[in-house]
């Protein structure tokens, strides 16, 4: 519970900076940072039993049948790194309130800083490996956001997008591997991953779950090839890079080593991706980071050699490594951040990050050089402080390795050119920023030093640095040993973190690497202008391209799929239905099934017969566009005979009714559309659509064919025993309707409702003209026929008295709300079109959707009702009653609920049409209004 | 008789599917119509196609599949309002395009 309010935390303090932006910049800052520092001090009273040795475990079940809960775990592992995403969160906090200028939006930049915050505690505290895959996707992209901050900057945007790109991918990645681990194990559990490293190493697929998870590490903590997107970074404020890009969203991938190293280390699949590429990272980060010009360049640059170095170090495979990678993971957040911060303070300062220009400031900011000069000392791997002591560690591990077999001395050479690199490009920081001379022309002239407060941060990480350095057992001990232990799974090695072992080989590997850095640094011009004329070799040009030709094959294809003709849609649509129906309906060696035919009998052929030949006929004379609506209207009353030729009477009086409807409805659409289509020209065209058109026809024909001549069971029993008994009605298709299936006809007359709306929608605001008059076939004058008026009118009654019958024995006989309302919609349309739109509506006073809605609104009543009776949703009561000249009749609960299915349809059929017949009603008069 | 239903309805299809693939809004609404009858009937006669034995309790010996039945109901209401949204959709296409082809090219008329 505790773990998970941890967790929880940073997520509800989002809204706090939000809602305090408006009072200034310090009130904003102090309701970021209450989150955190309550989190912090949860932290703290969670940890004895950690460092006791213990794991706390928490959770819920979210999704079982997928292997998702919602656990989280907390040891010491997770401990360092909620540690180290709290303390640093905190004091960046306080620095962004000082660096962010006072018209940028403050409250949005600590809202997206709290949603990392939470995504990165969530990723470290996980116990299910799917959860930590969310939070993982949650921090790319916070990155995301808080890189883009200032979206008006294309090389914000772009950077942005290509962290989103890469980091995103390297997610997907993970997800794969992640999913093949759970498959292995049979658990998303990292209490049942870690103990089941054997059984993972000896599964097939351990090399794909390997390398797919590697990827998502490497993606994450910008290791070579995947290194690009850190330095296009940099573009995000300095706080986002000291907090994200150097102390705790770039750990995420060497933390995910950290935590699944029992379970995926310890096999040469691990060993040469993991070690080769973190050598690989750790030599171009430290080269590269020497020639930039870039403040942040530089450190970007140094960030993502000092990862290689991590992951290296978890490459070499031995317990040592992990403690000494863990060790580092430490010493990197403090100083990278307190550099960061230096330099943020520099950019703040002079307006400008090109070291070229900026040169002398010890003169204007002693107090910040001297905490740069501490922290760039650190970072060189200079004795007393704590980079000294990691690097020893590494170097005394390197040495240890002998996996490369002949080539092992390879390692330590290149470790200890690494080394000389990293001191060079840390005395180029110190050298060119602090000292060389007098500050270029810059944008700002007066550079002092920054407000107090601004410097504190540096000041408390410079002084860990300080404390770590000399005093490492007593400050960082306890911490590092249990988070070592909580990694490894298992009984620590035995170490020392001493700072003087003695004269010993990496001490003089110490020694080469800061006296080759000097001279490194001495000869940098003439390096320079080599570096200069080296190809250019642009990381970011190269990923544009890349994403160029994903774009513009996408969009060729794009292109010549959708080129905006739906014809060409529909043809290739139908097409690949075509095909996939056919590849599914191959295993099926014969059409004919055991099932034997009924009886051919004269009435079912005519009808049958009539059908297909009106179908035909519709789409033979198409082009007159009123002829084939006739033809096509005999087509739907001929439907309604076969539904009741075959035993379907509720089913021919819905269909007779609808029909009704439907012609009025294309018969009002007719008089605004032409009369006629024009010709098409294309033949190959017209060869193709016959070609389809005959295709499908075929294949539902012999689909219908093979269904029909082949056994089957129904559930249709249950229904038909059932209806009686608990539904209280004869009729079973009404008895389904309303009881049975209620909860799909609810939804079914909530679709019909949304039509009506979504109808009136389109229509609002529609004006159409008037077609023109057809001079060979003149418009009646007659607008309202005298008879046709008379019938109408004489009609209404009897309809509606029609239409209540229906509804009443709906439950016993064919009949029922949808049809009730069908008969009633039929009968009040034909007063609109015999005696116009002006004169029904001065009678029907009430609107149609409204109608619709109380409608929608019984049924669904009438469904909770059952709620006060503790039964479910949608349970009917019935009883018997009589009434003179009717008779014995029943009455259910379905009946209310039928009542609201009959007020759906009336309403939704009316709302409909009437709103197609406004649509010409403002032009001269015609055929409807 | 289900030979004959299946040709009635293969043919039903093939006509609707080619008023579907013409340039003219009207015929695609036809076409749609069309291919709904067949769908509809097809989900009907998963049913199987029995005569005089109506689902109502009491009026015969036996009783033809009443699921079906309850689903092709529902289904032709929707259909109505499906053809209503479409042909609405046609008609604001008319007024905004000026024109009924169904890519909204101008035709020309």
């Amino acid at each position: 519970m505790m773990l998970a309010l941890l967790v929880a935390l940073p997520f509800l303090g989002i809204c706090l900076p939000l809602l305090a932006a408006r009072h200034g910049r310090s009130p904003c800052a102090a309701a970021a940072a209450l989150a955190p520092l309550l989190g912090l001090i949860l932290l703290f009273f969670l940890g004895p039993p950690v460092f006791a040795g213990a794991t706390l475990k928490s959770g819920s079940p979210w999704l079982p049948e997928l292997g998702l809960s919602l656990s989280l775990r907390l040891d010491g592992l997770g401990f360092l790194f909620a540690l180290l995403i709290l303390g640093i969160g905190i004091l960046v906090i306080l620095y962004a309130r000082y660096y962010l200028a006072d018209h940028e939006p403050m409250g949005r930049f600590f809202a997206f800083l709290l949603l990392f915050m939470g995504a990165m505690l969530g990723l470290v505290l996980s116990e299910n490996l799917l959860l930590m895959l969310m939070f993982w996707e949650l921090t790319s992209l916070a990155s995301f956001l808080l890189i883009g901050f200032w979206h008006h900057r294309s090389d914000a945007r772009r950077g942005a997008r290509m962290a989103l790109v890469v980091t995103g991918g390297g997610g997907l990645a993970l997800l794969a591997g992640v999913l093949l681990i759970g498959h292995i194990v049979g658990s998303f559990e990292l209490s049942e991953v870690l103990v089941a490293g054997e059984a993972i190493r000896a599964h097939a697929l351990y090399p794909a779950a390997l390398m797919l998870v590697l990827l998502g590490v490497f993606s994450k903590s910008a290791q070579f090839p995947l290194h690009f997107w850190l330095a296009q970074a940099m573009a995000a404020p300095t706080p986002v890079s000291a907090y994200l890009h150097s102390a705790t969203m770039v750990k995420a991938g060497v933390f995910l080593l950290a935590r699944l190293y029992p379970a995926l280390s310890g096999s040469d699949w691990w060993f040469y991706p993991v070690s080769l590429s973190g050598l690989a990272t750790l030599l171009l980060g430290a080269l590269t980071a020497l020639f930039q010009h870039d403040l942040k360049g530089l450190l970007a640059y140094s960030t993502i050699s000092h990862l290689g170095l991590i992951t290296l170090l978890f490459g070499l495979d031995s317990d040592l490594a992990n403690v000494a990678a863990l060790f580092h993971v430490i010493n990197h957040a403090t100083f990278k951040a307190s550099l960061f911060m230096a330099a943020g303070i520099i950019d703040h300062e002079t307006g400008s990050r090109d070291m070229r220009r900026i040169n002398g400031m010890w003169k204007y900011m002693p107090h910040t050089a001297t905490l740069a000069m501490v922290a760039s000392a650190a970072m060189a791997g200079v004795p007393l402080l704590n980079g000294f002591l990691s690097k020893e560690m590494f170097f005394s591990e390197i040495l240890q390795q002998n996996l490369l077999g002949s080539f092992h001395w390879l390692l330590p050479v290149a470790a200890t050119i690494a080394g000389v690199f990293s001191v060079a490009y840390s005395l180029r920081f110190i050298h060119g920023v602090f000292f060389n001379g007098e500050p270029g022309d810059l944008p700002r002239p007066d550079p002092h030093e920054p407000p107090h407060y601004m410097r504190i941060p540096v000041e408390v990480l410079v002084f860990l640095c300080l404390l770590v350095g000399i005093l490492p057992d007593w400050s960082v001990g306890p911490l590092l040993a249990v988070a070592a232990s909580a990694s490894l799974g298992g009984e620590l090695p035995a170490y020392s973190l001493a700072i003087w072992h003695g004269f010993n080989l990496p001490l003089a590997m110490s020694a080469v690497a800061l006296s080759g850095g000097v001279l490194v640094h001495v000869l940098r011009q003439p390096l320079l202008r080599w570096y200069e004329g080296l190809p250019d070799l642009d990381a970011q040009a190269l990923f544009r391209g890349g994403i160029g030709v994903l774009v513009d094959f996408s969009r060729g294809l794009t292109g010549v799929l959708e080129n905006g003709s739906l014809q060409r849609y529909l043809a290739l649509l139908l097409g690949s239905v075509l095909v996939l129906a056919v590849f599914a309906l191959a295993p099926l060696a014969e059409v004919d099934g055991p099932v034997a035919l009924g009886p051919v009998d004269g009435i079912g052929t005519l009808v049958l017969g009539a059908l297909a030949l009106t179908g035909l006929f519709g789409a033979a004379f198409h082009r007159n566009h009123l002829a084939a609506l006739l033809v096509i209207s005999g087509s739907g009353l001929l439907v309604a005979l076969v539904f009741a030729r075959f035993s379907a009477p509720d089913l021919a009086l819905t269909q007779l009714a609808v029909e009704m409807v439907t012609i009025v409805l294309l018969l009002l659409a007719l008089f605004f559309l032409p009369e006629r289509s024009p010709p098409e020209s294309d033949s190959l065209r017209l060869l193709r659509d016959l070609l389809l058109a005959a295709a499908s026809g075929i294949l539902v024909a012999l689909l219908v064919y093979a269904v029909l001549t082949r056994p089957y069971e129904s559930i249709a029993a249950f229904f038909l025993e059932n209806s009686l008994t608990g539904g209280g009605g004869a009729n079973v298709v009404n008895v389904i309707l309303v009881d049975f299936r209620g909860f799909d006809t609810l939804g079914e007359i909530s679709v019909l409702a949304i039509a009506a709306v979504g109808v009136s929608a389109l229509l609002h605001g529609l004006h159409l003209p008037h077609p023109p008059v057809d001079r060979e076939r003149p418009r009646s004058a007659d607008h309202h026929p005298l008879i046709l008026r008379q019938l109408a009118r004489a009609l209404l009654p009897m309809a509606m008295l029609l239409s209540a019958f229906l509804f009443l024995r709906g439950h016993n006989l064919p009949g029922g709300g949808f049809i009730a309302g069908l008969v009633t919609a039929v009968a009040l349309i034909l007063q609109c079109i015999a005696l116009g739109l002006s004169w029904a509506g001065a009678r029907l006073r009430f609107s149609f959707h409204a109608m619709a809605a109380a409608g929608l609104l019984l049924a669904a009543l009438t469904g909770l009702g059952s709620w006060a009776f503790g039964r479910p949703f949608l349970t009917s009561a019935f009883g018997h009653f009589s009434l003179p000249l009717i008779g014995d009749f029943e009455l259910a609960t379905a009946m209310l609920f039928d009542l609201g299915v009959y007020l759906v349809v009336v309403g939704a059929a009316l709302s409909i049409l009437c709103g197609i017949g406004h649509v010409g009603r403002d032009a001269p008069r015609g055929e409807v209004s | 008789m289900e030979a004959l239903f299946a040709i009635s309805l293969g043919m039903l299809t093939a006509s609707g599917v080619y008023l579907l693939l013409r340039a003219r809004i009207f015929p695609v609404v036809l076409g749609l119509t069309l291919i709904s009858y067949a769908v509809n009937l097809f989900l009907f006669a998963m049913g199987r196609l029995r005569t005089g034995v109506a689902p109502v309790l009491g009026k015969s010996a036996g009783h033809g599949d009443p699921l079906p039945q309850a689903l092709v109901l529902t289904a032709i209401v929707i259909g109505f309002a499906m053809t209503a949204f479409v042909v609405v959709l046609a008609l604001r296409g008319l007024g905004e395009l000026r024109s009924d082809q169904v890519d909204g090219k101008r035709s020309e008329r």
